[in-house]
C-alpha cells in the first residue's frame, strides 16, 4: 500500500481537518500550524464552522509552505475526517480531485458522495478504535499524528509542540504523545501526499498571529489606550486581546451595553484626550453611524474596526465577505468625510491599523478599518512586521490660547484641541453645526466653511506611499484590496510565469479618495481587472465614482463565503489578455 | 471626588458662559443652570477640571451655557460619552444631563447601565414631561391622558419612573430636586457630585411653553419628610409611594464606583510581542 517513491515534495500542502463541533479538530489545527512554524516552514489556518458553538461541524483548513502565504490554495492535498457527519456542508470550501487523498475512520462510513465523486484516494483509520486503546487519549490527536507525518513534518518538533501547549496546564501529556506517535506510526501505511519542500533559512524572527490579534497590538503601538468593546462575530477577538494588552501598557478596555454605547465611550474618552478605539462588524457598524457622525462633526478622533463578514443583517456571521465597502466610505448622513484603511494581509492588519490611529489623531477626524472574518479569524505565520513609526499626534491646545477658537479654520484645516484640564481654553464640543469658536450656527457662511474644513484637512494631508501597494508592469491591472489582495498576487505570479505580465495595485486607503495617484499607478494600462468579494461590485462601483480608470473595465465579484481562489483570477487574466 | 480644590474659591457667576442661554422665557432650565454653577462654586472647583455632558433637546444645550469643558453629543448618549470620558479621565468632574425623552426614552438603555455600572459621575435630568424642542410630543414621564398632535388623545401608557428604575439597575445616589427651589437643588448637586458613584438628580423642570399648567408644581412640591436612608427597601417603598413631589435626597448608598485602573501599565507596546513569537 506504502509507496514512498509516489512521495513528491512541493513548495505549499493544503490540509483540511474535520469532524463534528467539539471532536477537538481545531486544536489539532493550531499544533499542526504551531509545529510547522517551530520547524522553520510558513502557513496558515483558516476554522471553518458552523453557527453552533458544539455539535455542528468544524473544519480547520491549513495551508502550510515554505515560503509566506497569503491566501488558501485552491484544492487540498489532503482530507482528515474524525467522522463525516455534516462534513457535506463543506464541500465547496473543501475543493478536492484524483490527486487529493481522504483519510476516514471506517468505522464511521464511507465518505459523503460530493467529496467522492470528484476521485480522491481514500485511505481509513480507525480514530476512535485507536483513541480508545490509549486511555486518556483523544482521537483529534491521532488525527494530528496522521496529518503532520503524511506532510512531512518532524516528529520531534510536533512532539515538542505537544509538550509546550501542555505545560499552559491540563493532564494526560503521555496520552496524547502516544497518540499522536500511534498516528504518525499508522501513516507510513497510508497512500503517499505531497511533502513540503524542507523550509528554508531565515534569519528574520516570525510571529504566529491572527489579524484580529494583529490588529489589537497596531492599535496599541498607535497609541491607543483606551477601547469600548461589544462583543459581536468575528470582531470579539480584537477586543479579548486588547482586554489585558491595554490594562498591561496603563490603558483600559470596557464593556459596553450596546455598540451605540461603544462608540459613544470612544468618543467621550477621545474627548479626554485619551487615544480610543472600538471594534466591530456589519450589524455594529450600522448601529455606529450616527455617532461616527459626531465624531467627524465635533472633530473627535476614534478608530472603528469592521472585521466584514457576510452581510446584510445577521447574514452569515462567521464567515468572509467585503460587503461593507458602501457604509465605510458613504454610511454616514451629511457630508461627512472620514477616513477608510484596507489592510492588504494579516501582517498588515497590524500596521494599517497603526497608520488608522496615526490618521485619525492627526486629522480629528474617524477612521474606519476595514478588516474582514478570513483575515480577523485565521492565524499565520508571518515575518515581523517592520516596525513603523506612526503613532497618534494629535495637535493640542496649551494653557490659555489666546482667544481660542477651537474649529478655527487654519492653513491645515486641523486646529488644536484643547483637552479637559487644559485651563483656559474650555469649549463645547459641537454636532450642531457651528462656527470657528464652537458656537452652534445655522448660517450658511459658517455651515459652509466648517464643510469645507472638514474636507480640506483630509485632502491637504499627505499619505504617502501606504495609500496603496503598486507593483508589476504590463498593459493589465489588477485593482483590488483587503484580503483579495492574497489571491490576486499568487494569480499574478503564475501568470508572469506563463509570461504574462500584469500590474497590482492593492488600495490601503479608500477614503478619501486618491485620484491622483491611482491615475499614475495605471497610467498607460489598457486593460483593469477589479477584483471584490460581494453581490454588488461595491468596489468597482466606489472606483467609478472617484476615479477615471483607463482602457477597458472588467469586475471580477462574486460574494463571499466561499474565498476568492488564485485560480479564478489568474484565469481571468489569462482569457482576457488572449482575448 | 477626585478633581483638585482651586487655591481661590470662584464664584458661582465664573462657571457661567459669556453668552446667553436661549430658552423660552420661564423656562425652569434657567434655574438648573444657575444651581449647577452654585454648586460648583461651593464644591470650590476649577471650570477646566469640569466636564458638562449631554445629548439633543432643550436641557441638552446646557454644557455650552457654563465656562466649563462641554459634550453636546447625539439624542441619548451623553451618559455613554460621559461613562468614557469619566473612566478615561478620572481626575476630572464628570456632569451629564440631558432631558426626559433623551434620558428615559432614546438613552434609556443606557440609563440602565449606567446605575449598573456605577461609575463616578452625576447624571442630571431636567424632566417637564414633555419633547420640548420637537414642540410638545410626549415622552415616558408624559401622563397617559395628555393629548397632543402625534397621540391624540394621549398615549395611554403608564408613566416611567425613574428613581425606581434607577434604584432597581443599581444607582448609588438618587434625589428629586426642583426649578423652582435653586438654593435647594444646588445643595443637592453638590451632594450629588461629591458622593462617589453614579449620582441620578431628577430635577421637576417646568416647560411653560408646551406644559403650562407645570407652572403649578410651585405649590405641590415639599420637602421629603425622612433623611435618606441607605437601605434599598425602604427607599424603595418611598419612591414608590410618594406622589412624585418629594424633594430631596432620597437614597444613598455605598457601593464602591466603577473605575478601572489607568495610566498603571508596567509593560511597553513591544513586551506584548512576546506571545505572537514563533
Amino acid at each position: 500500500m506504502h509507496d514512498k517513491a509516489a512521495s513528491t515534495t512541493v513548495p505549499s500542502v493544503s490540509i483540511a481537518l474535520t469532524g463534528s463541533g467539539g471532536a477537538g479538530v481545531m486544536t489539532a489545527g493550531s499544533m499542526l500550524l504551531s509545529a510547522a512554524a517551530e520547524a522553520g516552514w510558513y502557513g496558515l489556518m483558516v476554522r471553518s464552522s458552523g453557527p453552533q458553538i458544539r455539535g455542528g461541524e468544524a473544519a480547520a483548513l491549513l495551508r502550510l509552505a515554505a515560503r509566506p502565504v497569503d491566501c488558501l490554495d485552491d484544492r487540498f492535498d489532503l482530507v482528515v475526517g474524525i467522522d463525516w457527519q455534516n462534513i457535506h456542508r463543506f464541500a465547496d470550501e473543501i475543493p478536492l480531485d484524483s490527486g487529493s487523498v481522504m483519510v476516514g475512520d471506517p468505522d464511521q462510513g464511507d465518505p459523503p458522495e460530493v467529496f467522492t465523486k470528484r476521485g480522491p484516494r481514500l485511505a481509513h483509520v480507525a480514530f476512535k478504535k485507536m483513541a480508545k486503546a490509549i486511555p486518556g487519549s483523544w482521537p483529534n490527536m491521532i488525527m494530528l499524528g496522521v496529518a503532520s507525518a503524511l506532510v512531512g513534518l518532524p516528529a520531534e518538533t510536533l512532539k515538542s509542540v505537544l509538550r509546550k501547549s501542555y505545560k499552559k496546564g491540563g493532564d494526560g501529556l503521555a496520552a496524547s504523545l502516544a497518540a499522536v506517535e500511534a498516528g504518525i506510526a499508522v501513516a507510513e501505511t497510508l497512500p503517499a501526499t505531497p511533502r513540503l519542500i524542507p523550509p528554508r533559512r531565515t534569519e528574520k524572527s516570525r510571529w504566529l498571529i491572527t489579524g484580529n490579534e494583529a490588529v489589537g497590538y497596531g492599535a496599541v503601538r498607535g497609541g491607543v489606550r483606551f477601547a469600548a468593546a461589544y462583543p459581536i462575530t468575528p470582531a470579539t477577538e480584537i477586543l479579548e486581546w486588547l482586554a489585558p494588552a491595554l490594562a498591561g501598557v496603563g490603558g483600559t478596555l470596557v464593556q459596553a451595553e450596546d455598540e451605540l454605547a461603544s462608540i459613544n465611550m470612544v468618543i467621550g474618552a477621545s474627548f479626554g484626550g485619551v487615544p480610543s478605539l472600538t471594534a466591530t462588524a456589519g450589524p455594529g457598524l450600522s448601529l455606529m453611524t450616527e455617532a461616527l457622525g459626531l465624531a467627524v462633526a465635533a472633530e473627535v478622533p476614534v478608530v472603528v474596526v469592521d472585521v466584514m463578514r457576510g452581510g446584510p443583517s445577521t447574514g452569515i456571521p462567521a464567515k468572509s465577505e467585503q460587503s461593507d465597502v458602501n457604509i465605510a466610505v458613504n454610511g454616514l448622513h451629511g457630508d461627512a468625510p472620514r477616513v477608510v484603511v484596507a489592510p492588504n494581509s494579516i501582517a498588515d492588519c497590524l500596521t494599517a491599523t497603526q497608520w488608522a490611529v496615526h490618521l485619525s489623531e492627526s486629522l480629528q477626524v474617524p477612521a474606519i478599518v476595514l478588516s474582514d472574518q478570513y483575515f480577523g479569524q485565521t492565524r499565520a505565520v508571518v515575518d515581523r512586521p517592520a516596525d513603523v513609526s506612526y503613532v497618534g499626534e494629535r495637535m493640542v491646545a496649551a494653557p490659555r490660547p489666546e482667544g481660542y477658537r477651537r474649529y478655527a479654520i487654519t492653513e491645515s484645516c486641523v486646529s488644536p484641541m484643547a483637552i479637559p484640564g487644559t485651563p483656559g481654553a474650555a469649549y463645547t464640543a459641537e454636532g450642531l453645526e457651528h462656527n470657528e469658536r464652537g458656537i452652534p450656527s445655522s448660517q450658511s457662511a459658517d455651515h459652509i466653511a466648517q464643510l469645507a474644513k472638514r474636507e480640506t484637512k483630509l485632502c491637504r494631508h499627505d499619505y504617502g506611499k501606504r495609500w496603496a501597494d503598486v507593483g508589476g508592469e504590463g498593459d493589465v491591472a489588477v485593482v483590488t484590496f483587503g484580503s483579495c489582495t492574497g489571491p490576486v498576487r499568487e494569480a499574478l505570479v503564475r501568470a508572469a510565469a506563463e509570461g504574462t505580465k500584469a500590474r497590482l495595485v492593492s488600495m490601503r486607503l479608500l477614503s478619501p479618495a486618491q485620484p491622483e495617484r491611482l491615475a499614475r499607478a495605471l497610467e498607460g494600462a489598457k486593460r483593469v481587472l477589479v477584483v471584490e468579494q460581494n453581490q454588488g461590485a461595491q468596489f468597482y462601483r466606489y472606483l467609478r465614482a472617484h476615479f477615471d480608470l483607463p482602457g477597458e473595465v472588467l469586475s471580477f465579484h462574486r460574494p463571499g463565503p466561499l474565498p476568492i481562489r488564485p485560480e479564478e483570477i489568474y484565469r481571468k487574466i489569462i482569457e482576457w489578455s488572449r482575448a | 471626588m477626585t478633581t483638585v480644590a482651586a487655591a481661590i474659591p470662584i464664584t458661582a457667576q465664573a462657571f457661567k458662559a459669556d453668552y446667553k442661554p436661549i430658552w423660552c422665557p420661564g423656562c425652569g432650565d434657567y434655574s438648573v443652570l444657575a444651581s449647577l454653577t452654585k454648586a460648583f462654586a461651593m464644591l470650590e472647583l476649577r471650570p477646566e477640571n469640569i466636564a458638562v455632558v449631554s445629548g439633543i433637546g432643550c436641557s441638552s444645550r446646557i454644557p455650552a451655557y457654563t465656562s466649563c469643558y462641554g459634550f453636546h453629543g447625539v439624542h441619548g448618549r451623553a451618559l455613554a460619552v460621559g461613562t468614557g470620558l469619566k473612566i478615561a479621565r478620572p481626575d476630572l468632574t464628570v456632569l451629564v444631563a440631558g432631558g426626559d425623552g433623551d434620558g428615559y426614552s432614546i438613552g434609556g438603555n443606557h440609563f440602565l447601565h449606567a446605575c449598573r455600572r456605577n461609575v463616578d459621575l452625576t447624571y442630571v435630568v431636567m424632566d417637564n414631561h414633555v419633547y420640548g424642542m420637537t414642540k410638545g410630543q410626549p415622552s415616558p414621564t408624559t401622563e397617559p391622558d395628555w393629548d397632543s398632535k402625534l397621540s391624540p388623545g394621549g398615549t395611554g401608557l403608564r408613566t416611567f419612573h425613574p428613581l425606581v428604575i434607577a434604584l432597581a439597575a443599581g444607582a448609588n445616589f438618587i434625589a428629586r430636586a426642583f426649578s423652582g427651589d435653586p438654593n435647594g437643588t444646588a445643595q443637592i448637586l453638590a451632594d450629588a457630585i461629591r458622593t462617589p458613584g453614579f449620582s441620578f438628580v431628577e430635577i421637576l423642570s417646568p416647560c411653560v411653553t408646551f406644559r403650562p399648567e407645570q407652572r403649578e408644581w410651585k405649590s405641590q412640591v415639599r420637602a421629603a419628610p425622612v433623611a435618606p436612608t441607605d437601605d434599598p427597601a425602604r427607599a424603595a417603598k418611598r419612591i414608590m409611594t410618594d406622589d412624585g413631589f418629594n424633594i430631596g435626597v432620597l437614597y444613598k448608598g455605598a457601593r464602591n464606583p466603577f473605575q478601572p485602573p489607568i495610566g498603571k501599565g508596567t509593560k511597553r507596546p513591544v513586551d506584548l510581542e512576546a506571545e505572537f513569537i514563533i
